[in-house]
């Protein structure tokens, strides 16, 4: 058996084994019931199809290095028709193994174990066409799919590049086709360009087509586009270039400000639930990102914020001493008070190492869930059944009703904090946190106070997650106990992990990813914390400090391969030094 | 100026120990109080103090299985495998559908004990199998990251087991059907004391002993032993760690895997993709309490958790006064963790793990 068929026939297995997990764990059926492109193909068959054209993609390139083992970009030495190959064997197994699941499924009772191999998903497997013909159709299709990854492989960059991202894009808007076609249905705007674009289930063929050729358009001609823009902008004196700054700036603030009215009602509720996670975000961000202490029970500030909010301004007659307070007096309270549990919690953990740290912080979080439950504490936290009748947040006869009102408080909550973030972060509390982070003894050697600055850091966490509480509170006028569980926490994490660790744009942007997109689409949510599990562990393992670096944080994670580097120069150019040789 | 800043900094250390010592003090004169209040109201009697503690030994039993999963590979990696308690969920919730099978087939009903041993050896291969999957998709490439890596890693881990399983066998309760043989109660010396209890907890201690024969005598066990002390001397001994922590992985998997066959015949219901959660949790507790890398500490550490947890709500906290004590037993073993971590890290056994490892 020659290499390309060998390399075939496992990374087709790999990608087997992921397709027929996907399926039967309910993904694609779930996602198989929302077009992609209205009549043509929808996210389930999308899913698919992309698992096998990576899988001969990947086969081939495992090829390439097997033949070319130093791996330079631009000396292939596979032919096409050695790509088309490998990456028609790999389709073929992937292809293989799910029609075996597909045949199997019916006259194996599987679904008596297996809740998920319904007969919809093997109709979907089997693209609609029964067994027999469906699954000869597929194993057809399937090895067109691998061949078609493998060409991909070698085409030149460009033409892969504008390939990927034509698919990204229409994947993309295809599954926010419901959020596009609310946004253009407007009187403003002709009714014809909604109906060229999106229909009431994904994009239409003439929509997918636009957007493939303008985003292959922009992949290839982008770069270049952006090397010009960019040389104008340079060539301009320093005022013209500040002055092309901050009206970029401003912007991008003016469509924040008008964002809720672009987008309508929904999404702005899309866009609130962000917000309480960028809040989050910023908080976990100062203890994780920038201290380097893992908090799993984050959630617990973001519930003494909420609870102490409900608290000072319920008038729900259940509960003991309710104050009624107003929502604006109450802040500065419920601030406080969850700064001091901030430091209640840091204080006994503080000479706690890393790892010790993250269980014990969860099980806290526990705890808050668990006394929040008890009937010990239900005179004063209502059990349960929580507390209800928390008022609405007012400015004189202002209410933040709506999604669409509320809005404005997260962005303004936001801006604030996002402000002292950026403040701290160069500051020199922010580098104690840093050195902290990179080696305790170290930086405590240097005079840094950690017990000062990791107590600093807890408090200052739990404070911002509490505004993010008090919101949540007087937004849904009514806490249980089992919204503030660990996910909540798992979440917050998750979208640190992915935007990195560290970062402030990348917990904008993680929020925005994580929180918004499975909001968005509803056949997602069920999977939303599996796939942010098998994010953290993806991400861990490949890109560890996520996909908008905070600089020193990439650097300390590479520092080996930085290491490894020097090394291999050294040993390349061993006469350049020669007084190294020990 | 200077002196001004460090004396102020001086006061926040002296703050913090001083916190700490009241802490302590506080917890030992509520406990006192509470328990004492207890044993003077009369509200309770010797044989329910009794059977009170056998259901806590064959409930600590259980966490010890899964603590030593904890234990074994904190032993020789350092690490927290988070993931440990989906381990241990996998191989029950699989083995639920085996045991769906022989009590619709009328099998259990007539060989109850080969049965119950098929469940186990199912139970155990799946969690074996999750386990050295686990260790050699997510946690061997990254052997060498710093610290939380891994950790993070373990957490995402975890959650994605949890959704997978849920996925595959659906959301909601199972439970294992009822075995004939192991219901109702024996008496002994005027105390009742529930079959499937003792039952469990014999199993647990046999598996318990099997492991430290299997440590001790075996040249794997040896060779583990070589691995935890020292990697790098052990591989120059030729030693192959990768495949002593896979094997570490197995054997922590297949104990989870018969701990959660013990579970399910011990509390049949509640068999879900998230029933790993919380005991994965507690048996991290019991581990710690051991003496976390120890392997009788994480046996001594379960029992005495589940002891604990069995007779603390009504012992202690009903002695306060606090309404629905049995609500919170969950919560006392996690304070229980968060005071041992805070004032005995090194647990009940260990003694050299903290200072040299940590």
């Amino acid at each position: 058996m020659n290499t390309g068929t060998k390399l075939g026939l496992k990374i087709g297995l790999y990608g087997g084994i992921i397709a027929v997990y996907v399926s039967v764990i309910g993904m694609i059926e779930a996602f198989a019931e929302r077009d992609m492109i209205r009549g043509v193909v929808s996210l389930g068959h999308v899913l698919l199809f992309t698992i096998i054209v990576t899988t001969g993609y990947l086969a081939v390139r495992s090829l390439d290095q097997a033949i070319n083992p130093a791996h330079v970009e631009d000396k292939k030495k596979i032919s096409r028709g050695q790509a088309l190959f490998t990456g028609l064997i790999a389709g073929l197994v992937v292809a293989a193994m799910i029609a075996i699941l597909a045949l199997i499924a019916e006259p194996l009772k599987v679904r008596e174990v297996l809740v998920n191999v319904s007969p919809a998903l093997l109709e979907v497997l089997t693209l609609g066409q029964g067994i027999p013909t469906g699954a000869v159709l597929l194993l057809v299709l399937s090895a067109l799919l691998g061949a078609t990854g493998g060409l991909i492989f070698v085409l030149p960059p460009i033409g892969r590049k504008a390939i990927t991202s034509a698919f990204i894009w229409v994947v993309f808007l295809g599954m926010l086709s419901d959020l596009i076609r609310v946004t253009l249905s407007r009187p403003s705007i002709p009714s014809a360009i909604p109906r060229l674009l999106v229909t009431s289930n994904g994009l239409s063929v003439s929509g997918a087509v636009i957007v493939a050729v303008a985003a292959a358009l922009l992949a290839i001609y982008g770069r270049t586009w952006q090397a010009k823009a960019r040389a104008k902008i340079e060539s301009l004196p320093l005022s013209g270039q500040k002055a092309v700054r901050y009206s970029g700036w401003g912007l991008v603030l003016l469509l924040l400000v008008f964002l809720p009215g672009i987008v309508g009602r929904f999404p702005s509720e899309v866009l609130v639930n962000i917000g309480f996670y960028v809040l989050m975000g910023f908080g976990i961000n100062i203890v994780v990102g920038m201290a380097g202490m893992l908090d799993l029970g984050y959630v617990a500030f973001f519930a003494v914020g909420a609870y102490s909010m409900a608290l000072l301004t319920t008038s729900d007659a259940r509960l003991l001493g309710s104050i009624q307070m107003n929502f604006w007096t109450a802040l500065p309270i419920v601030i406080v008070i969850t700064g001091l549990a901030g430091l209640l919690v840091g204080a006994p953990v503080l000479k706690m190492r890393g790892d010790y740290l993250a269980i014990v912080t969860l099980g806290f979080g526990e705890i808050a869930r668990f006394l929040a439950l008890s009937d010990w504490f239900k005179p004063w936290l209502g059990g349960a059944q929580g507390i209800i009748k928390i008022p609405n947040i007012t400015i004189g006869n202002f209410e933040f009703i709506g999604p669409q009102q509320l809005y404005y408080l997260f962005l303004v909550a936001s801006l604030i904090v996002l402000f002292i973030s950026y403040r701290v972060k160069s500051s020199r509390v922010g580098r104690a946190w840093v050195a902290m982070r990179e080696d305790e003894d170290v930086a405590e050697a240097m005079g840094i106070n950690t017990v000062y600055y990791k107590l600093l850091a807890f408090g200052m966490g739990a404070m911002i997650a509490s505004v993010s509480g008090a919101i949540f509170a007087a937004k849904l006028g009514t806490i249980y106990p089992h919204s503030f569980n660990v996910f909540v926490s798992i979440t917050a994490l998750s979208l640190l992990i992915v935007g990195g660790m560290g970062s402030i744009p990348g917990v904008i942007v993680g929020a925005a990813v994580l929180v918004g997109l499975p909001e968005l689409l509803r056949e997602f949510s069920e999977f939303r914390f599996l796939l942010y599990g098998a994010l953290l562990i993806i991400m861990m393992i490949l890109k560890p400090e996520g996909f908008i670096p905070s600089e020193r944080r990439a650097r300390e994670l590479h520092e080996e391969d930085r290491a490894q580097d020097a090394w291999l120069k050294q040993a390349v150019t061993p006469a350049a030094n020669p007084g190294s040789s020990d | 100026m200077i002196d001004v800043v460090r004396t102020r900094f001086m006061d926040r250390f002296s703050w913090v120990g001083l916190l700490l010592w009241l802490l302590r003090a506080g917890v030992l004169i509520l406990v006192l109080w509470g328990s004492i209040n207890t044993l003077l109201s009369g509200k309770y009697s010797i044989d329910n103090w009794i059977s009170l503690i056998i259901a806590g030994l064959a409930q600590g039993s259980i966490y010890a299985l899964i603590a030593l999963g904890y234990s074994l590979v904190y032993g020789i990696l350092f690490m927290i495998n988070f993931a440990h308690g989906e381990v241990f969920m996998a191989g029950a919730f699989t083995a639920y559908f085996v045991a769906r099978y022989h009590a619709s087939t009328g099998f259990l009903e007539r060989n109850p004990l080969l049965s119950v041993i098929i469940w186990l050896a199912v139970a155990a291969l799946v969690s074996t199998i999750v386990a050295v999957l686990l260790e050699r998709l997510a946690y061997r490439p990254l052997r060498n990251a710093p610290r939380l890596v891994p950790l993070i890693t373990a957490i995402g881990a975890s959650f994605f087991l949890q959704y997978t399983f849920r996925g595959l066998y659906g959301s909601g309760f199972k439970s294992f059907p009822e075995i004939e043989p192991l219901q109702g109660t024996w008496s002994v010396a005027g105390v009742n004391v529930s079959i499937v209890q003792v039952v469990v907890l014999l199993a647990a201690v046999v598996l318990m002993i099997g492991l430290n024969w299997f440590v001790e005598r075996t040249k794997t066990g040896k060779a583990m032993r070589a691995v935890a002390e020292d990697k790098e001397i052990a591989a120059l001994m030729g030693i192959d760690v990768d495949r002593v922590i896979v094997t570490t992985f197995a054997i922590g998997g297949l104990l989870a895997g018969a701990a959660g066959i013990f579970r399910g015949l011990y509390q049949p219901q509640g068999i879900s993709a998230f029933m790993g959660f919380i005991p994965g949790l507690k048996a991290f507790t019991a581990a710690v309490l051991g003496g976390i890398g120890n392997i009788p500490g994480a046996m001594v550490g379960g029992l005495f958790l589940g002891v604990f947890e069995s007779i603390g709500p009504n012992l202690i906290l009903e002695g306060l006064g606090i309404p629905g004590a049995n609500q919170l037993r969950d919560a006392i073993a996690i304070v229980l963790l968060v005071f041992v971590l805070i004032f005995r890290p090194q647990g009940i056994l260990g003694e050299r793990l903290a200072e040299e490892k940590a």
